[in-house]
């Protein structure tokens, strides 16, 4: 007889635990294990291969607490979520809002709008690198159309513009996810507060600001928060267009990462550097949710 | 409500454990099907070249037809995913029974010491050295490891090389007439090339062109001048920590790119280009001159057969040393030194490497061959490069290497310089302060 075939309580404990039991092994093994890996290796200085990694402490957290080009990085990183919080987001809002209005077209709309964040970003680097060319690109060419010619320059090489640059194409590539969830949201906002609102005599702009606003902050903060996460770990666009150039204009944390990983095999390192990374994300994470809940109780 | 019905289920209840540990066995069973298993007969290869596949799929069927032997040529791509794949195999003990190895000598170094690759050298040694003699002696250097090599690694021959390549200057000969210069030759002095890109550029033609947005590309043009302006013994000495970087003949390397930078001779974005976008503007007859490796040849050809071009070596600066280039061994085959199937993996390579293997390897890729037999009927447009062998040394098969971060530093201070933002100086400074914190680092770790 088995355990589980003893009583009816255990049984159905064992039932219920037997449904989460793959998703917890899964769980443990890809997310939990990996982490607890890269916690302790971050401890240790270890070329990727050696059998036996050198203990060296809390060394690597200190080091890089004094490396300008990590902090760089991260100051990168941030000077590019702050537009794609602004710019991106303004824009999949615009555009979830001119689609929620039943314009004709609209399912084709959306299609099109979620092609980018479907591309590979090697592959939508590359496109851009062709429009941002310094002699050849597409941008040149319409500002010399426009009489703008002396605007043209090498926008991925100038250090004036390459990270602005790289932000666009991040921005370009990453909207269609924030219009897609904005979509959903104010397509559940209920019709008949619209329809209350222009009865008391609200007009677009008030229905907008007293109705669909306040029912989107969870919304809003969902999307920022997507935002945060996924632009400070933007790396595909930054391989595909700058290499982090030039110099270390376009450096950005999981560049800074791989190249202490695969340039200058310190795995240890950048252990350290992914730790720290990590809870940084967590903790503007759990900041966002916070403030997200203040305001939305207040 | 699905866990109400299965907990009341007497015969559905019982079957989840079993169904768990058969997921589990499937997850396992899958997992071991990623490693390449040790009680399969076929010989499993890892590479990463994807413009050579083909060629070896061809010659493991070729292989297989002559010995009875199954060979499986398995291809990972990009590089950086191989390189990841081969660290992570290292560390599971599922390597395959040959694998290249991509990156730095350390890496190389780091695998040996782990004893995941095989010295070879008796078996180039047998029969009169009858194997090792087939190699050019600058192709087999990538892959050894010397008597006093700073590794502790017994001195041996680890590796097998594949093809060799030179990196060198090349022109399109088409620019060059159109400029009013002379198409058959090339300037051989770096006043020389200043002066043929100011009349290249007066014709509207953009001089110079290559991936500098990749660093390694930078550091091998720099360290063309550098030999040649300074010589083996004061590179090294650098390299040791001796010489400083703040040295004028390492600042007068530097100079180099402000005078490229304020000439006007660089094509634009130069600086953030990745070499396969370089290639395709050299091949597009978009810049007349180009740094490139002997893969060129194969790489022109596909993007445009008519490109007419000529190979050079780097223009001298100085004549008080020779021009030196990097070359050597491009890709090479190493033998897991725990496979059990290590005598017919280096009868495979031994296979390979013969003539008749390496000149189909030779029409298939152009790429140049590591074995002197097969080097005598190589196509015209890759003789310029397998002459520049003579002049070739490789970072990798000197005695000392260059720290990761100092290399890095350099690189990218180059390119601080290509945009105007560091002086000469300033970089060699930044570059003088890295190595000196890694040195202190690297002596506190060997106290430690």
């Amino acid at each position: 007889m088995h355990f589980w075939q003893s009583g009816s309580a255990l049984r159905r404990i064992a039932g219920n635990y037997g449904f989460i039991l793959p998703a917890l092994v899964f769980f443990l093994t890809f997310s939990i294990y990996p982490f607890y890996k890269v916690a302790t290796l971050s401890f240790f200085e270890w070329d990727g291969i050696a059998h036996t990694p050198t203990f060296v402490g809390g060394h690597n957290f200190l080091e890089l607490l004094r490396d300008p080009i990590w902090w760089t990085s991260f100051a990168q990183a941030a000077y590019i979520t702050v537009l794609a919080l602004v710019f991106q987001n303004a824009l999949a809002l615009g555009l979830a809002l001119a689609i929620n209005r039943e314009l004709r077209a609209g399912r084709w709309y959306r299609v099109i709008f979620f092609l980018p964040p479907i591309l590979s970003g090697i592959v939508v680097g590359l496109i851009w690198s062709w429009i941002y060319d310094g002699r050849y690109g597409v941008l040149n060419h319409a500002l010399q159309l426009l009489g703008l010619g002396a605007w043209q320059r090498s926008w991925l090489s100038d250090p004036a513009t390459a990270l602005t640059a790289v932000a666009v194409i991040h921005m370009w590539k990453g909207f269609g996810w924030g219009f897609i969830i904005l979509l959903a949201g104010l397509q559940s906002v209920p019709v008949e507060l619209y329809e209350a609102a222009r009865v008391d005599g609200a007009g677009p702009w008030e229905r907008f600001w007293h109705v669909t606003v306040p029912l989107m902050v969870p919304i809003f903060f969902q999307v920022s928060i997507l935002t945060v996460l996924g632009t400070m770990q933007i790396f595909d666009v930054i391989v595909a267009t700058t290499q982090g150039g030039p110099g270390y204009h376009t450096e950005v944390p999981v560049t800074r990462i791989l190249a202490t990983m695969l340039g200058s095999s310190r795995f240890g390192y950048a252990c350290s550097l992914g730790v720290v990374f990590g809870f940084v994300l967590l903790a503007s994470s759990m900041i966002q949710q916070r403030v997200a809940r203040a305001v939305y109780q207040g | 409500m699905l866990t109400n019905i299965v907990s009341k289920s007497p015969i559905l209840l019982p079957l989840i454990p079993r169904c768990f540990a058969g997921m589990l066995s499937l997850a396992l069973l899958a997992g071991a099907g990623c490693a390449p298993s040790s009680s399969s007969s076929a010989l499993t290869i890892w590479h990463w070249m994807t413009d050579r596949d083909e060629a070896f799929q061809s010659l493991a069927r070729r292989y297989e037809l002559e010995t009875g032997m199954p060979v499986k040529f398995e291809l990972y791509a990009p590089s950086e995913l191989y390189s990841q794949k081969i660290r992570g195999a290292a560390q599971t003990d599922t390597l395959p029974d040959i694998f290249g190895v991509l990156g730095e000598s350390r890496d190389f170094a780091s695998l040996v010491k782990a004893g995941f690759i095989g010295n070879l050298t008796p078996a180039m040694d047998q029969h009169g050295a009858a194997w090792r003699s087939r190699f050019y002696a600058k192709a087999l250097e990538m892959d050894a490891f010397g008597p006093d090599n700073g590794y502790g690694i017994p001195a041996g021959i680890y590796g097998v090389p594949i093809d060799v390549t030179t990196i060198q200057l090349v022109y399109n000969k088409r620019l060059f007439q159109r400029a009013g210069l002379n198409p058959k030759s090339f300037p051989r002095t770096w006043a020389e090339l200043l002066d043929a890109g100011r009349k290249l550029k007066a014709a509207g033609i953009p001089t110079f062109v290559s991936g500098w947005g990749e660093t390694w590309l930078l550091d091998c043009f720099a360290s063309n001048y550098a030999w040649n302006l300074m010589g083996r013994d004061k590179v090294l000495a650098t390299i040791r920590g001796e010489v400083p970087y703040t040295d004028p003949d390492w600042i007068r390397v530097l100079r180099l790119f402000v005078e490229l930078r304020d000439g006007g001779l660089l094509y634009d974005g130069v600086v953030t280009m990745v070499n396969k976008r370089a290639e395709q503007v050299f091949a597009n007859e978009g810049a007349a001159i180009a740094l490139n490796g002997s893969w060129c040849v194969n790489v022109y050809q596909g993007m445009n057969p008519d490109l007419e071009y000529g190979v050079a070596l780097p223009p001298a600066l100085s004549d008080q040393y020779p021009v030196v280039i990097w070359g050597g061994a491009g890709s090479s085959f190493m033998v897991n030194a725990r496979t059990p199937r290590r005598e017919p993996a280096i009868r495979f390579l031994q296979w390979l490497t013969a003539t008749a293997q390496q000149q189909f390897l030779v029409e298939a890729t152009h790429n140049l061959p590591s074995t002197h037999a097969a080097a005598l009927t190589i196509p015209a447009q890759l003789a310029p490069f397998a002459d520049g062998m003579e002049h070739a040394v490789h970072p990798s098969t000197l005695p000392v290497q260059e720290l990761a971060p100092v290399v890095e530093a350099w690189g990218k201070g180059i390119q601080a310089i290509l945009i105007g933002e560091r002086t000469p100086e300033q970089v060699a400074q930044k570059v003088q302060q890295v190595k000196e914190r890694e040195l202190a680092r690297q002596r506190k770790q060997q106290k430690g």
